[in-house]
């Protein structure tokens, strides 16, 4: 097969071109609808692979439209990897300038949330810290602690309620009018191997967000605290160690020694 | 270099909305098949699942993203993560297909046919040359379903595998649909192209159903679409194969509007019935 064929045979599958010159059958030399079944198994293959990552984004759209969506982004993003866990991890970017969704402005958010889930689903595997560990540290050596954040851990903020629309349009709740129409922050891990969506206060997002930097919990706490005078450490403790979002602890003991690396 | 080595028993595609099924009761099941660009994600469920699974059942991993039948080189990341995959679950086989599916940088997701002549061949001795020396293990290739023919055709496929086998040491996985599928397309007969298949190198076997549909022409045109039960055509033509080199691992696959577990189990069982039948006429 001359490199020219294949790339002739390739390029065809994305538009609507005729068939390239070369390909035949027994019964004709321009063997068309039988080249459309490749030019259809390609397209169909990838909606479905975007739609199997993207099931509560579907069910708001639909399917028709979603199908109309995917096949937009496919020959704009064709992917790059024969591996297909990570496709799509930028059509919420090409969803927010898709002209026929911009009355959902809250769905590429909602896209968001089901990428950072199938990132925690696939993620590597690791204990999640276990309470006796930070119950067993001095009281008056917590603030100075620093995190490891587990590889399944996400953290995301939405002007919207995607939380909320993500459950309803996920089978984790029912379908209701959602009226407290505001953003929502959440906090996406598995501590084994379910993965889970922890609703977070906008306090709760600040804290969480410094832990999984590396800050120390003193600073996490305090940066938490400006602006959110509602902000509970010892509840946002037990949500840290419920959700699995970290692995280990360590001392941050920088300032006691100049010479830490 | 490790050989394909699956019992020569039937098996099944594994599905993960099966897993629970599976595990409920030991299963009448020779082996399970995944496919490998399923499992390269670092963990998490896909991961627990195949482990478990490992550690009752005999295991073959499909790749179908490695683009055998590429002008352009295989893409080292690729068989590197191939690599790690194999290593972790040490498979009775691995096997991936005669067709292509990457072109520049883009993976087109689908199983895409190539012209037979000496250049071809040449390219596809070097990839599977390559492939068993990355893997350090036999690999198996599939015959293809195909839609088209190529008018700079020389070889016919039966030959262009027989000379895969011959330079590179590799084994075959013969799928029978595919046969019927493509024979089909092709105003061929079947049974012809099983006379001239290299059965030798046959190491395991592919049975699953296809859809029917009609050409420009109005002439039959059937899609390899894995969405059906097996057809009467394709257990016949599996018989035969089976009288001629006996029992040989046999997978069942339906990745299609998959049915409940007890549907695709009964499949494996018929598969598994008509390959007992053919281990007493071996001895008898």
């Amino acid at each position: 097969m001359s490199a020219s064929l294949q790339s002739a045979f390739a390029a065809g599958l994305f538009g609507t071109t005729s068939a390239p010159a070369g390909l035949v059958a027994w019964n004709t030399p321009t063997p068309e609808r039988r080249y459309g079944v490749y030019r259809n198994n390609v397209t169909a293959s990838l909606t479905n692979a975007l739609a199997s990552r993207f099931p509560a984004a579907e069910n708001i759209v639909g399917p028709d439209f979603f199908r109309a969506m995917a096949r937009a982004f496919i020959e704009a993003h064709p992917p790059s990897s024969p591996v297909l866990l990570a496709y799509g991890d930028n059509l919420p970017d090409f969803v927010a300038t898709f002209a026929p969704a911009q009355e959902l402005a809250y769905l590429p958010d909602v896209m968001r949330l089901e990428i950072a889930r199938g990132r925690a689903y696939h993620a590597a595997d690791a204990p999640p810290l276990a309470p006796a560990t930070l119950a067993a540290i001095d009281p008056a050596r917590l603030g100075a602690l620093v995190f490891t954040p587990h590889p399944a851990l996400s953290i995301l903020s939405s002007p919207y309620p995607v939380v909320t629309i993500w459950a309803m349009n996920a089978g984790e709740r029912p379908i209701a009018q959602i009226d407290a129409w505001q953003g929502e922050h959440a906090l996406v891990a598995r501590p084994h191997l379910t993965v889970e969506v922890t609703p977070l206060s906008p306090g709760s997002t600040v804290f969480f967000h410094r832990l999984a930097a590396g800050a120390r919990l003193a600073i996490a706490a305090e940066n938490a605290m400006s602006g959110h005078a509602d902000f509970n450490l010892s509840e946002n403790l037990v949500v840290l160690l419920r959700s699995g979002a970290f692995t280990a602890i360590n001392r941050d003991n920088a300032d006691e020694d100049p010479n830490h690396a | 270099m490790l050989t394909s080595s699956l019992p020569h028993r039937a098996g099944a595609g594994f599905k993960p909305e099966h897993f629970a099924d599976i595990l409920a009761a030991p299963q009448p099941i020779g082996f399970f098949e995944v496919h490998a660009e399923n499992y390269m994600g670092a963990g998490g469920p896909p991961h627990a699942q195949l482990g478990r699974l490992r550690e009752d059942y005999a295991l073959s991993i499909h790749g179908v993203g490695l683009s055998i039948g590429s002008m352009q080189p295989l893409d080292d990341d690729h068989l590197a993560r191939l690599k790690v995959l194999c290593d972790r679950y040490q498979p009775e086989s691995f096997s991936e297909h005669l067709a292509w599916s990457t072109h520049d940088s883009v993976f087109l997701n689908d199983l895409l046919p190539l012209p037979y002549t000496e250049e071809t061949l040449a390219r596809v001795v070097e990839h599977v040359d390559q492939v068993q020396t990355a893997l350090g293990r036999q690999m198996l290739l599939e015959n293809p379903a195909t839609y088209l023919l190529f008018a700079e055709s020389t070889i016919e496929e039966t030959a262009f595998l027989a000379e895969v086998v011959q330079r590179t040491g590799c084994g075959l996985l013969l799928d029978v649909n595919n046969v019927f599928v493509a024979a089909t397309n092709h105003n061929l007969d079947p049974q012809a192209y099983i006379a001239r298949f290299p059965l030798e190198a046959v190491r395991e076997i592919h049975l699953s159903g296809h859809s029917e549909s009609v050409d420009d022409l109005g002439a039959p045109l059937l899609i390899d679409s894995h969405d059906t039960p097996v057809k009467d055509p394709v257990w016949t033509l599996y018989q035969t194969v089976l009288s001629r080199i006996g029992p040989v691992a046999s997978l069942i696959e339906w990745d299609n509007d998959v049915p409940v577990w007890p549907v695709l189990r009964a499949e494996a069982i018929s598969a598994q019935r008509l390959l007992d039948a053919a281990a007493r006429k071996r001895a008898a």
